[in-house]
């Protein structure tokens, strides 16, 4: 019950009687399917006509970084049996309100050729589209066979749109809707999951903010035999979440709702609750965090993997106290109300940790300081030796600091520190902090993903290009002296794939430095920089596969003040509003 | 096509500064490089926002403009968003020097659904920065408001004080949580009492607490039943205040008990969840009548420890 579209046989018989024999093109794709990486298939795919006919007739899940990079009917084309798609549509600086609404990324015109091509499509995977209710609908109705829907950064639904998704997806494992711009119209949706659906693995609806039904909940916690993983929203309490727990004691994450409202009998219940939760590795949620609380983790705190208090208001002894109970922490992320005082905690408690990131609970408050510092910083670094990715905002850092990091741990893969003071510099010596990211690169031979902040000259640039040789993420805020800084890292990141640059004075001689780069990249974002219209002409013109798209501010004269430059066999985009201008 | 490609400004260098030719990848590249920095520097755009007057650069650029007088040597400071009015031509940034150029922020003006800070935005308000999801910073905000008043409320439970805040804590929780602009819709539930036909309606959202809502509720229902020396009347609609100033209806030692009914359904008594909580899931009051009260009366004698309940 596997229908795969089949091809005709005659197409790779070898015409050169002086080559080995082949093999016939189904052990080939047989052999295809074992591969899951998108970089060996690819490779794979490179070698001859016979493997690349093999590799993509036996594919079954694609990822397109940029939706307009392709086309779906290119993409139908190549692939005839994809089960799973993963789109990404804005750039990623929409996040952050620099892309006005309505800049496209629509799913819809993709589901209209799914529907015909793709007829037992599984899983729809989406970060930054925008998806309307009727684009909900449609999918629900137009793959029986529908499984994993998972909506991150998106916009443009209501929870119309995932009523229709519970009412209509007989078989959906999975529903990961996390922190989309929606209009929560109410909690029904989960209500119309029908009493004979009982496949569910994954329901993620901690982002939406209305109530629903608890008793709809409860039952179909108790009915999806299967659920691994449940992360509920800030309605949903202490009290709500022990019921939960006891009717589904396998689950491997668990996101709580509110952390609080709880009577000491209850207390004492939902700690045993949790002892009885052996696979739970995974905890996340704990909004309006009452410390007080916590102790009923602490049973499944030994086994915990992955901490997510980047909504809870801890203070640094709180979370030590908590830490402690949690040795086996690889992933941790917390809010700056810690303290450094809370960040020595974790480097003493937590020795196998991997990932860390400290989110500012205040970021906009300039005068108060508070938060972490470079102290905090240094002493995880001196206890988790392991870490190897790290996004940290603060208000103070100083080169000294960030060498001792990256000198106690060199595996660093991904480097995110965000000084919230733009151009901020050393707070001990008053100088650039081109040294601090220096020493990044030249320390971390295996660092794929870079944003730097704080009082950067052009030399932090030519560090990067010198060193950053598996640089393939590199965002750039307030920085940089000339062009010769963007020159630098054009000229020396043989593995850049993103570049993305907000206010710094990088004009159309970098621009147009390496016109030949933004065809290995996948994209580059320059807004608030110095290039202008005709710089932003000319490299449309010397590049026509290229797509060179301008959004302009109101009176802003000749200057190009947002650039979105990518590379895309699909053209023009032929959907763009009127205030993206294509040259 | 283009007859104006000689019109880019010349950022980083002298003018008719050499490319470097490594970059150059076609023919063609060094006819457009020559185009490209024979540049004017007459092209400076005529300052259209007339805020000459607030620049505040650091480190020894030097505009086409008259600015330069207002450079100190220290690194920026962000008080306005410059535009690029401001900043015209970014010509000569001298080689030799390794201070950093002020970066060219174009002014913003702060999109519609971007995030603005609780308290208002500051002046010096970049778009977009620092670089927080709009989604996380309302669910931190949404936090926020909320653990300064229910963590009171569960501190005060836990120690069984719950029926004895005073104005002063209500108050100050109130300030708490007002002053940071919790929404002013109204919330008017129906109130009725056990025994009087008329109800009554009440606005929750003119109240922080369970305090304030108790004696507003005394006040409507007993207003007319109410002697004038009767402080220390315990009969008939017996819902005065107590000298200690709490309400009795909470403390449960009067003839009747405060209860909601909930968006479930369910009748719940009046103070076992925080404020927030219990605003968000009200339905309706009821003031019942403690010998109705029968399924509540073991939560009475718990919440309140030491209190005893009166015979039900």
């Amino acid at each position: 019950m596997d229908p795969v579209r089949k091809r005709g046989k005659n197409l790779s018989k070898s015409l050169d009687s002086t080559q080995p024999a082949s093999f016939p093109d189904e052990v080939l794709e047989q052999v295809f399917s074992v591969l899951k990486s998108r970089k060996d298939r690819s490779s794979v795919s490179l070698v001859c006509k016979v493997w690349y006919n093999a590799e993509r007739w036996s594919r079954r899940k694609v990822f397109i970084g940029n939706c307009y990079s392709v086309s779906p009917e290119i993409l139908v084309r190549r692939f005839p049996n994809i089960r799973s798609v993963t789109l990404k549509g804005k750039p990623r600086f929409s996040d952050f309100s620099l892309v006005p609404h309505d800049w496209g990324a629509d799913i819809h015109s993709w589901l209209d050729v799914f529907a015909e091509f793709y007829p037992f499509l599984e899983e729809l995977r989406l970060k930054r589209m925008v998806v309307t209710d009727r684009s909900l609908e449609f999918l629900a109705k137009s793959f029986s066979g529908f499984k994993a829907l998972s909506l991150l950064s998106c916009d443009g639904f209501s929870t119309d749109g995932l009523k229709a998704i519970a009412t209509h997806c007989k078989n959906l494992t999975e529903l990961d809707i996390q922190e989309n711009d929606i209009d929560d119209l109410g909690g029904e949706w989960l209500s119309c999951f029908p009493e004979t659906f009982v496949s569910l693995e994954v329901l993620n609806f901690a982002s939406l903010h209305s109530d629903v039904t608890f008793d709809a909940l409860e039952r179909l916690v108790d009915r999806c035999k299967a659920l691994r993983v449940l992360k509920v929203n800030m309605h949903i309490y202490l009290e709500q979440i022990k019921k939960l727990l006891l009717k589904a004691p396998g689950l491997t994450e668990l996101g709580t709702g509110s952390f609080l409202q709880l009577l000491p009998r209850q207390s004492a219940e939902l700690e045993t609750a949790f002892s009885r939760c052996k696979n739970l590795h995974t905890i996340s949620g704990l909004w309006e965090l009452s410390s007080f609380y916590l102790p009923v983790l602490y049973p499944a705190c030994a086994n915990l993997t992955y901490l997510n208090l980047s909504y809870a208001t801890l203070q640094s002894d709180e979370l030590a106290k908590l830490l402690s109970n949690c040795s086996n922490l690889r992933r941790l992320w917390v809010l700056d109300t810690v303290k450094d005082e809370g960040l020595e905690a974790v480097g003493s408690s937590c020795p196998l940790l991997e990932e860390l990131r400290v989110f500012p609970a205040d970021p906009f408050d300039h005068i108060m300081v508070q938060g972490v510092t470079e102290s905090g910083f240094v002493a995880v670094s001196n206890g988790c030796r392991k870490l190897h990715y790290v996004l940290y905002f603060c208000r103070q850092m100083s080169n000294v600091a960030v060498a001792t990091v990256v000198k106690n741990c060199p595996d660093f893969t991904h480097f995110r520190l965000c000084i919230m003071n733009p151009g901020q510099p050393d707070y001990m010596t008053n100088e650039p902090l081109d040294e601090a990211f220096g020493a990044v690169v030249k320390t971390c031979n295996k660092l794929q993903r870079l944003a730097i902040s704080g009082l950067l000259t052009d030399r932090a640039f030519e560090y990067i290009g010198k060193y950053a040789k598996n640089l393939e993420i590199l965002s750039v805020a307030f920085a940089g002296s000339s062009d010769l800084g963007m020159e630098a890292v054009i000229e020396g990141c043989p593995k850049l794939r993103k570049l993305e640059i907000r206010d710094s004075p990088f004009g159309n001689a970098a621009l147009l430095y390496n016109l030949n780069k933004y065809e290995s990249m996948r994209s580059l974002w320059m807004s608030a920089c110095n290039v202008t219209m005709n710089g932003c002409r000319v490299l449309a013109k010397l590049m026509p596969r290229l797509n060179v798209e301008v959004m302009k501010d109101e009176g802003s004269g000749n200057g190009a003040d947002k650039l979105y430059v990518y590379r895309s066999v699909a053209g023009p985009r032929r959907d763009a509003p009127p205030f993206v201008l294509t040259l | 096509m283009e007859n104006t490609l000689g019109l880019l400004e010349n950022s980083g260098g002298g003018i008719g500064r050499e490319v470097p030719s490594g970059g150059s990848t076609t023919g063609s590249m060094s006819t457009v490089d020559n185009l490209v920095f024979s540049s004017e520097v007459s092209s400076c755009y005529p300052d259209e926002n007339n805020d000459s007057d607030e620049l505040e650069l650091g480190l020894g650029l030097s505009l086409g403009g008259g600015a330069a007088a207002n450079k100190s040597l220290k690194p920026p400071s962000w008080a306005r968003i410059l535009t690029a009015k401001d900043l015209p031509c970014l010509v000569s940034k001298s080689s030799s020097s390794s201070s950093p150029t002020v970066p060219k922020a174009s002014h913003k003006r702060i999109a519609a659904d971007s995030v603005s800070p609780p308290n208002g935005a500051s002046s010096s308000q970049v778009v977009g920065w620092p670089p927080v999801r709009a989604y996380r910073m309302n669910s931190l905000n949404q936090a926020k408001l909320s653990i300064t008043e229910d963590f009171s409320s569960i501190v005060d439970k836990s120690e069984n004080a719950v029926v004895n805040k005073d104005n002063n804590s209500c108050n100050k929780q109130g300030n708490d949580t007002i002053d940071k602009g919790l929404s002013k819709v109204s919330l008017f539930v129906k109130v009725n009492m056990d025994g009087t036909a008329i109800g009554r309606k009440v606005d929750l959202s003119a109240h922080n607490c369970y305090e304030t809502l108790a004696r507003t509720l005394e006040d409507m229902f007993c207003r007319s039943t109410r002697n004038a020396n009767t402080r220390s009347n315990m009969q008939g609609h017996n819902l005065m205040v107590e000298a200690g100033g709490s309400s009795k209806l909470l403390v449960g030692s009067s003839e009747y008990v405060l209860t909601y009914e909930d968006k479930e359904g369910d009748w719940m008594l009046v103070g076992d969840v925080p404020w927030r909580m219990f605003v968000s899931s009200v339905k309706r009051l009821r003031i019942m009548r403690t010998s109705e009260a029968n399924g509540l009366a073991p939560k009475i004698q718990e919440r309140h420890g030491r209190q005893r309940a009166r015979a039900i």
